[in-house]
């Protein structure tokens, strides 16, 4: 279990990292439901919680764990779940509530294997379209995917941050393998870091609108419950006051309004790491566990004499659109590996100039992709440009 | 019998958030009634209105906390109590309380009903149960009486209804008592009881619904199921028997002091060494 306040070097799980993380960011409120292969986040702050004055609920499902952090939110408490797979389906509901009714959340959604009850101990990457497009209706979160131990706490605290300053629920990523492995972390990374706090309305009770707000990077406001700010809050289209309203105008920006907070901002999302791009002609893409893999067959394949390189989004929604474009840019070999049928490759095909060639690796087996494996695809898919260069 | 007039002397339009009105419920409907009980019995029990949290989810009576001045929540379907179990965790010194109808806290949300019973956390819930679906146009649903029309029961309900203070009582409520619209004054008292109880209570109004469950069902009007609701009326024995048990069953069906969960939780934190 989690929970010392050490300064060090130690050996730590991603999601005793995940705990931190949000312990670091100012974490208060917990309620969850367990599940493999996340229960240990809830194990350990069923613990740590009460003995900070924070609180822990093990509610009777995902969809009520998310409503009561959701409740929780709103009265100012930075709030979180933890799930996987088929909890963070029951969760799209809240997810778009909280994104419509802008509450502050994070989910710490641990992917395994699916769909449905799938591969409750084994490693996937098959929430990644549903962590952006899970509810329905439109509406912009974000969501991030660490490859390290250290990352989880690195995503986590900056979940919170997205969470609290643009007022949207926010997904941490971990896959099963980065939440159940175990490594070395300096753990005085949990004494540094920076929490952030929601802003506050500048404004008194009486003229405060909580959907008035104008859009920035700066994120939005949002008063909390019983401090004198009596407003309404409703997954209804509402207006600037928070009633539910029907004038196409009013629901057209409520709608907009969602959407454009996080588009505004869609930079200071982009959260990447380009490793020996600058002359790859395989560029690689990969995130999560499947990123470590990929990264050695890189080493690999440069001492073999081909010039590979890595890119990996740690923030996969929003999409680092604008980065990726100039990434993408040169490149004519895309190696994508990825622990499901290519949820992410389509969404990168989007940003690809035309006539690239991209290859996938896909596996659904529960076991993880292997240097061997990537090294062997990037061997073909070079193979493939020799060929096609003497036609 | 003098009767007791109904609080005459309560003032509840400073809780009104009048630029909501008038409200969407239909003549004749009996969530209006609960409404005016429900503000009374807070104005009674001297609740400042920025330590109130109204929590509901989907339906017609869940439409309530619109129109009230108070930390309003509009939920999810079924979802009132769970949301409303956050705010209770995250503040224990507000007062909680939840409006909801039959199917939304005993079909799509009975799971986070009978939790939150089984819990006994210190909220308020007023359950409106007219038997039936209202704002989707008069569903069958898990109080409608056997044998009731509803527009997916064409040939009657065969279904047994659910009896939801005998659920709340089974499940742990501290409180659990029924009423009717009819009874409005009695009502009033019911959730002023209610809100003065620490753990979980349950204020089960019976409500007519003339639009979607009436016409369906030979009284047409609201006065027609205010008669019938009247009628049907019958109290209930100390422990739960009736006498009657085709009617609507009244009275108080769990009138506990166990300990509420927030009490509890705040001890056990003090005691793991906070």
């Amino acid at each position: 279990m989690s929970g010392a306040k050490r300064g060090g070097i130690e050996v730590l799980s991603g999601n005793d990292m995940c705990v931190e993380g949000a312990l670091a960011a100012g974490l208060s409120f917990f309620a969850g439901y367990p599940i493999t292969p996340s229960s240990e986040i809830a194990e350990s702050l069923s613990s740590i919680l009460p003995r900070r004055g924070g609180c822990f609920v093990q509610m009777e499902d995902e969809i009520a764990s998310l409503g009561a952090a959701i409740g929780a939110s709103l009265t100012g408490r930075k709030s979180m779940t933890a799930t996987s797979g088929p909890g963070y389906s029951l969760m799209q509901e809240h997810i778009g509530y909280a994104a419509m009714a802008e509450v502050p959340v994070v989910i710490i959604n641990v992917m395994r294997g699916g769909p449905s009850t799938g591969l409750p101990t084994k490693a996937g990457q098959a929430d990644v379209m549903q962590a952006a497009w899970g509810s329905h209706g439109d509406y912009r979160t974000a969501a991030l995917c660490p490859s390290s131990v250290k990352e989880c706490f690195e995503t986590t605290v900056k979940a919170f941050e997205w969470a609290e300053r643009f007022r949207i629920p926010v997904t941490v990523l971990p896959d099963e393998i980065i939440a159940h492995m175990r490594e070395n972390v300096d753990t005085r990374c949990i004494a540094e870091a920076k929490p952030f706090d929601r802003l506050k309305p500048g404004k008194p009770p009486e003229e405060y609108e909580p959907y008035s707000y104008e859009i920035s990077k700066e994120g939005a406001a949002i008063a909390d419950f019983g401090r004198g700010y009596r407003f309404h809050v409703t997954g209804l289209a509402h207006d600037a006051t928070g009633f539910p309203t029907n004038d196409p105008e009013e629901i057209s920006r409520c709608n907009w309004r969602i959407i454009e907070k996080v588009e505004i901002a869609r930079s200071a999302f982009t959260w990447t790491e380009k490793f020996m791009l600058e002359d790859a002609e395989i560029l690689v893409f990969a995130y999560g566990s499947v990123a470590r893999t990929a990264k050695d067959a890189v080493l690999r394949l440069r001492a073999a004499g081909i010039r590979a390189g890595l890119y990996r989004p740690v923030t996969i929604w929003p999409f680092p659109a604008s980065e990726a474009r100039e990434v993408f840019r040169e490149a004519r070999k895309v190696l994508v590996p990825e622990l499901n049928a290519g949820q992410m490759a389509g969404e990168i095909e989007k940003y690809l100039t035309r006539g690239c060639d991209v290859e996938k690796i896909n596996r659904l087996d529960g076991e993880i992709i292997t240097p061997v494996q990537i090294m062997e695809a990037a061997k073909a898919l070079h193979g493939r440009k020799k060929a096609q260069s003497s036609d | 019998m003098a009767g007791r007039r109904l609080s005459p002397a309560i003032d509840i339009e400073k809780y009104l958030r009048k630029r909501n009105l008038p409200h969407i419920w239909c003549a004749g409907c009996g969530n209006g009634i609960v409404l005016g009980a429900l503000l009374r019995a807070i104005a009674r029990s001297g609740f400042r209105q920025d330590d109130v949290a109204m929590v509901s989810g989907i339906g017609c009576s869940s439409r309530l906390p619109g129109y009230v001045d108070f930390n309003t929540l509009h939920t999810t379907h079924g979802r009132a109590i769970a949301f409303a179990t956050g705010i209770k965790l995250g503040r224990p010194d507000m007062h909680v309380i939840v409006v909801s109808g039959d199917g939304d806290a005993t079909a799509i949300g009975g799971n986070h009903f009978i939790h939150a019973c089984r819990r006994n956390i210190g909220i308020t819930a007023i359950i409106v149960n007219n038997y039936i679906y209202g704002m989707t146009g008069g569903q069958v649903s898990p109080t409608t009486p056997k044998g009731s029309r509803a527009t997916t029961a064409p040939f009657g309900n065969a279904e047994r209804p659910f009896d939801i203070c005998l659920l709340a009582a089974a499940a742990g409520a501290n409180f659990a008592a029924r009423t009717t619209a009819f009874h409005a004054d009695k009502l009033e008292d019911l959730i002023f009881k209610g809100l003065g109880r620490k753990g979980f209570s349950v204020i089960e109004a019976i409500t007519p619904c003339p639009t979607c469950f009436g016409r369906r069902n030979q009284n047409p009007t609201g006065v027609d199921l205010m008669n019938l609701i009247r009628e049907q009326s019958c109290g209930i024995e100390p422990g739960g028997k009736s006498e009657a048990p085709a009617g609507i069953r009244l009275g108080v069906f769990a009138d506990r002091d166990e300990k509420e969960f927030t009490e509890i939780y705040a001890e056990m934190a003090a005691g793991a060494g906070r």
